[in-house]
């Protein structure tokens, strides 16, 4: 695996990761995304379906949680998680835990890490964890590790400590066990920097994982709400500057767009795509604009669309008092709201996906008031092609040095 | 004898609603989709208004093949309460707002007009099977009588077609009758209604053979709520060329996989490392691709995706057993495809339901 910088604008990393895989020929565009799934589907989406979304990224996202329960079916099956969830052909990555489900704190000890599936809670010490990722055979996996310090408000430093010197336990228990298996071996282990909101232990994470033979680095702890992001984002550029230039690294639970960007100007480089997934959930589309050079007419048009929209979602939110509706952003349209009954435009003009080139507003809020499967289909389809489209913009963006404008542009829209 | 010349076809149903999206349709290749529950939303909640504005059903839906629609008579009756059947039509209340609203003949064909389906249902006066007694006499001549208000009130006999529905309960008599009187009418085809609710299949299977005995050979019959693969290839055999059912997608919804030895729940524990497909002999996206294991570990979690799976699979399954019936007659082999198809489902001859032995024995099909 080899990760080349094309250029760094402002923090920002461009590059490529090459020879990617169990076969060494796949390559990952940074600054980039990976697909969200739920137990090695996508949510909502038949593979079929899935297929029908462009820009779809190389690199899945499977969950442990999801997946733990199921180790004793995969390691009978001992063809790998890919081949049993029918993703053969895709790069996948296992993070530990679900970034859309909080996890509960207080089940963290100095040998084991639980994870919490439909089934209940799994522990795992790092054999069994070992066990669980040899059966998976997953390309990246994140290493067991203690994450549990952003769970809880007020950490004490004696307790952030503890979780950097254990996830360091853990990382130097897991390399270990790769060494002994073959099977392992061709997995690449990702090391977790964790440490809180400490300055001194955050450093002290990266420092000390940078050391170990890992093939990326995982951020953790940086998820939470848009506030606490802020004040963690100060952290963020030291600590990715203590991490060496040629390894990429991901971030665990951000994955909203004015959030994304803040996070690649800090040196971040793959992200979770959870984000699209809760959008749908709340029976809404994506319809943020990320074309910062659009043709002049279209600018005008959705400037307006934009600022409409804004207007309505600072009235609604006024209004608006069950807990779903009040995670609306500023970066969707509500479906289920009654003007869009008789909108028979697309959820986006122009927007080249499935949903959008077959289907009206008016159609998918029929869905969601009968409260219809297809509803989620359709607008996972959408919210998918969108998201993907605007990682792919970030690039073109870096690419041709307009990131300013690509970054006025999201801010303007972000409530 | 089953007709050579017979189409049998699967609707699938109330596919506006419980709908596979377009692009695993069209791999699927289907024909008819009925949108029933439709009817009865838009009816409620408004006018056929935003159907118009929309270019019709097949606009709003973005459905390029065909669409039949029923009048909404079945649901009105069977899914709200506090429903009152006149001669006027069926007057109810709104479970969305309270409102009353009535639903006649004339009101049900204007609606269907509006969202302009292929092939349109009269409304009829619905009763259960189960129920006996002067009332099952009152609803067929009613049906009769709202037959002729719907052909009246149909204001687009060339793009739409409107079918009559056969009533007349499970009484060979007010059957027969139904079928002298609406037959008389130059309608361009026939449902046979008011069975598939809670009768015997003794009593069902005769029935429908009676309808198909004296409804014109040159129109399409189609049997509303059937059904089980067993029931569709027994009708068939019967002279039944069009059907639909809630039961495959429903059954899917609830992790449940039709094959030709009847159906796997996959949830169940036994599937957990049962790494082959559903069906080996099936084409449809979902066994190319996923095995059973993968599916109960999915059905098992809160990913939608699973439904969507089976639902493909078990419509997929629907559409392949209809292709090799027509097949079979077209190839002037349909006895020996019915014993395959017992065979298959049943195990051993002898224990092929009675009903189904009987009402094969009545066309000349004779098992094992």
């Amino acid at each position: 695996m080899k990760l080349s910088l094309t250029k760094v604008v402002n923090g920002c990393r461009l590059g490529k990761i090459k020879n990617l895989g169990k076969t060494g020929d796949h390559t990952m565009d940074i600054p980039g995304c990976l697909l969200y799934t739920k137990t090695g589907s996508a949510p909502h989406l038949t593979h079929h379906t899935l297929h029908n979304i462009h820009g779809v990224p190389a690199m899945a996202q499977l969950t442990l949680s999801s997946l733990a329960e199921h180790h004793e079916v995969l390691r009978e099956y001992k063809e790998g998680v890919g081949k049993f969830i029918g993703m053969p052909e895709s790069l996948l990555y296992c993070s530990l835990h679900d970034p859309v489900s909080p996890c509960p704190a207080g089940y963290v000890t100095n040998k084991s890490v639980s994870v919490w599936s439909v089934a209940g809670r799994v522990e795992m010490t790092v054999s069994k964890f070992m066990a669980i990722q040899q059966a998976l055979q997953p390309d990246w996996f994140q290493c067991l590790s203690d994450g549990e310090v952003s769970c809880k408000e007020a950490t004490s430093i004696k307790r952030v400590r503890k979780s950097v010197d254990r996830s360091l336990l853990f990382l130097d228990n897991c390399l270990r066990l790769q060494e002994e298996s073959e099977v392992l071996q061709k997995s690449v282990i990702i090391g977790v920097i964790e440490g809180g909101d400490v300055m001194e232990e955050r450093l002290r994470s990266a420092r000390e994982t940078a050391k170990r033979p890992v093939g990326g680095f995982l951020l953790d702890g940086f998820q939470g709400n848009p506030t606490t992001l802020e004040t963690r984002l100060r952290l963020l550029s030291s600590v990715t500057a203590e991490l060496p230039e040629d390894k990429p690294r991901l971030i665990s639970g951000v994955s909203r767009p004015d959030e994304v960007l803040e996070c690649i100007e800090r040196g971040v480089d793959l992200f979770e795509s959870f984000f699209p997934y809760q959008v749908t959930e709340r029976g809404c589309a994506l319809t943020f604009s990320f074309d910062y050079q659009p043709n002049p007419e279209e600018t005008l048009l959705q400037q307006n669309g934009t600022q409409e929209e804004i207007k309505c979602m600072d009235q609604i939110k006024k209004m608006e008092t069950t807990g779903c509706n009040q995670e609306i952003t500023s970066f969707e349209i509500n479906l289920k709201e009654k003007k869009y009954q008789e909108d028979f435009n697309p959820l986006v003009r122009g927007c080249s996906c499935y949903c959008c080139k077959n289907h009206t507003r008016a159609y998918i809020h029929h869905l969601l008031v009968t409260n219809e499967l297809l509803a989620g289909v359709l607008l996972m389809m959408h919210n998918f092609e969108h998201y993907f489209g605007f990682f792919h913009y970030i690039r073109e963006a870096l690419k041709s040095d307009k990131l300013t404008q690509l970054k006025e542009l999201i801010h303007r829209q972000a409530s | 004898m089953p007709r050579c010349c017979n189409s049998p076809h699967f609707i699938q149903e109330k596919i506006m609603a419980k709908r596979v999206s377009d692009c695993s349709s069209k791999v699927l290749g289907m024909g008819f989709v009925p949108s029933s529950i439709l009817i009865l939303r838009f009816t409620v909640l408004r006018g056929p208004e935003l159907i118009q504005k929309a270019n019709g059903l097949h606009g709003f839906m973005n459905w390029p093949h065909n669409l039949l629609t029923d009048s909404g008579g079945f649901q009105m009756v069977s899914l709200v309460s506090l429903s009152e059947v006149t001669e006027e039509g069926v007057r109810f209340r709104s479970p969305y707002d309270g409102n009353e609203t009535l639903l006649s003949p004339e009101k049900s064909v204007q609606i269907q007009n509006a969202l302009g389906s292929d092939i349109i249902m009269q409304l009829d006066d619905v009763v259960s099977s189960t129920v006996t007694g002067p009332r099952v006499e009152e609803a067929m001549y009613r049906s009769i009588r709202w037959l002729d208000r719907c052909i009246a009130a149909h204001q687009r006999p060339d793009k739409q077609y409107l079918f009559a529905i056969i009533q007349g309960g499970l009484d060979a008599d007010l059957r027969a009758t139904c079928l002298e009187e609406m037959t008389k009418r130059d309608v361009p085809g026939f449902a046979i209604g008011g069975l598939s609710g809670g009768e015997s299949k003794s009593q069902f299977w005769r029935m429908v053979a009676l309808s198909t005995s004296r409804l014109p050979k040159d129109k399409p019959r189609y049997l509303m709520g059937v059904g089980y693969a067993t029931d569709l290839v027994v009708c068939v055999a019967l002279g039944c060329d069009m059907f639909d059912c809630v039961f495959p997608t429903r059954t899917a919804r609830f992790g449940s996989a039709l094959v030709p030895t009847g159906n796997l729940q996959l949830r169940k524990k036994v599937f957990e490392k049962d790494f082959g497909p559903i069906d080996p002999e099936c084409t449809c996206p979902t066994c190319q691709k996923h095995s059973r294991a993968f599916l109960h570990a999915l059905l098992h979690s809160d990913n939608t995706a699973a439904l969507h799976h089976l639902t493909v699979h078990n419509i997929a399954y629907q559409l392949q057993l209809m292709s090799a019936v027509r097949t079979s007659i077209v190839e002037k082999r349909f006895p020996d495809f019915v014993r395959d198809f017992m065979g298959t489902m049943y195990g051993d001859p002898t224990l092929c339901p009675t009903w189904a032995t009987d009402a094969l024995a009545s066309v000349g099909i004779t098992l094992g």
